[in-house]
């Protein structure tokens, strides 16, 4: 119980409340999941090639990296 | 309710305001829909203030390049003033950047907007020309 709440208390230090006007930092471009689409595109073109994966991404492919 | 410097320091007080209409912006140089804003807020200035307009931006940026750095692309008519501790945003309640409050000339808040939308400013013009019009 006592390690639970030690826990919590810990973890939740983490969290704040971000206001409207604090928003700068997660504005940049580097905070973006995906900074460059184009990017990000070839990535999961390989990936799935790669991987034999298909769907999820919009692509499938036999896993030859052709397509 | 605002006191804050602008660009070269000296203080400006809302309260020094009373008799004006005041458009009053919270902004940063980080959001989006403060560029189109600016444009907009030139010509407000421009088009009312002979009829007694001031329009007031108040930047939030935590560093002061930012700002200049916006302000250089887009340059505003109308006076800046910098609070980069965001205390003023917190005393007036900003819910979302940018927010604009409209304020008649005894000093109270008629409305508040939240964001900007190039295509809702026709409304507001429409709003500060009616509050222009009472005394």
């Amino acid at each position: 119980m006592r390690i639970c709440l030690l826990l919590s208390m810990t973890l939740l230090a983490g969290c704040a409340t971000v206001q409207p006007w604090e928003k700068g930092h997660l504005a940049k471009p580097i905070m973006a999941f995906d900074p460059d689409p184009l990017t990000a595109r070839q990535h999961k073109q390989i990936y799935t090639s790669k991987e034999a994966a298909s769907g999820g991404q919009g692509v499938g492919t036999g896993g030859c990296g052709c397509n | 309710m605002l006191r804050l410097p602008d660009v070269q320091g000296r203080q400006h007080d809302l309260a020094d305001l009373r008799g004006k209409v005041v458009y009053l912006d919270f902004w940063a140089s980080w959001c989006g829909p403060c560029r189109q804003s600016f444009p907009w807020m030139n010509q407000l200035q421009q088009r009312h203030a002979k009829d007694g307009l001031v329009v007031l931006a108040v930047n939030l940026d935590t560093e002061a390049k930012d700002a200049a750095a916006f302000l250089a692309r887009y340059p505003a008519s109308f006076s800046v003033l910098y609070d980069a501790t965001g205390a003023s945003a917190k005393a007036w309640g900003v819910k979302a950047m940018p927010s604009s409050y409209l304020i008649d000339r005894q000093g109270a808040i008629r409305s508040r907007h939240i964001g900007f939308r190039p295509s809702s400013a026709a409304e507001l013009d429409a709003q500060i020309a009616a509050l222009l019009q009472t005394p």
